[in-house]
């Protein structure tokens, strides 16, 4: 078994606000994400796929077919966009880190066929990052 | 849903590795210059993991105001920018970074219980770096 990594960038904006919270406590639980014009962040995903070796190609998975799955069903839907008000899920969902990675994780999951998702790792900053395994 | 979220910290602190239960030389050879007798310094980056299910309300595992809150009230506030071998904690230990980071676990584990604690991950430099989940086995 080989875990192989891909890594893409994007570029999005979001607010944190959950609507059954009153005002106060919106501003209280979320702070400044709080804001209702949003804000942004650089992301950094990382995928991480695992499977066998193919003795024939010697991939695990064909790079190319990764980077096409990823730029289709993830870069292609948040890059560039207002996640709380462009991303169906994120409209009674809050974009946290936490929920993108999962939501990530289900863009991607029934796509893959050659090689198992085995992590979603999401950077919102260098010093912050958020894992999903798959794990219910 | 369960996910895993880690923050990255940064301290600075100065510290020398010598044990007194070794002789000058025995400590010189096991520590080279790390033993020199006025001590030296690192920028540590910490990585502190934890898990556990995202709350549906927030869509958060724990609220990184209390994290961070806690690192460094607990963690910054205690080593950072300390000679490590006058730190309580490292009273007749040497602050080897793996002892270091069972230390950060340890309190952590101890003191902060809005969501799991997976794991310790401690950068002395660029180029080494020590990972402790207690007695949990490292994640592949």
């Amino acid at each position: 078994m080989v875990y192989l990594t891909r890594k893409a960038e994007f570029s999005a904006s979001h607010f944190y606000h959950n609507p059954a919270f009153t005002p106060a406590e919106n501003q209280r639980i979320f702070g400044k994400c709080n804001n209702p014009n949003g804000h942004g962040h650089n992301y950094t995903l990382e995928v991480t796929v695992k499977g066998n070796v193919n003795p024939r190609s010697g991939f695990v998975v064909d790079l190319k077919d990764l980077k096409d799955i990823m730029n289709r069903e993830v870069l292609d839907v948040l890059d560039h966009r207002f996640l709380n008000k462009e991303v169906a899920e994120f409209a009674h969902q809050i974009p946290t880190t936490e929920n993108i990675a999962i939501n990530i994780w289900q863009r991607l999951q029934p796509r893959l066929q050659a090689a198992q998702l085995h992590r979603v790792r999401v950077y919102e900053t260098p010093d912050l990052f958020v894992d999903y395994y798959g794990e219910p | 849903m369960k996910a895993h979220l880690t923050r990255r910290y940064w301290f600075s602190a100065s510290h020398r590795l010598h044990s007194d239960e070794m002789s000058d030389e025995e400590n010189r050879r096991t520590y080279g210059k790390c033993n020199n007798p006025h001590g030296h310094g690192h920028n540590y980056a910490l990585e502190v993991t934890v898990s556990g299910p995202v709350e549906p309300q927030t869509g958060m595992v724990c609220n990184l105001v209390d994290l961070d809150g806690f690192v460094r009230r607990e963690i910054l506030g205690r080593f950072g920018h300390e000679n490590l071998n006058t730190v309580a904690e490292f009273k007749g230990r040497v602050p080897t970074t793996e002892n270091l980071c069972t230390q950060i676990f340890e309190i952590l584990q101890r003191g902060f219980t809005l969501a799991h604690l997976e794991k310790v991950r401690l950068e002395e430099t660029m180029l080494n770096s020590f990972e402790y989940s207690g007695e949990a086995q490292l994640r592949a």
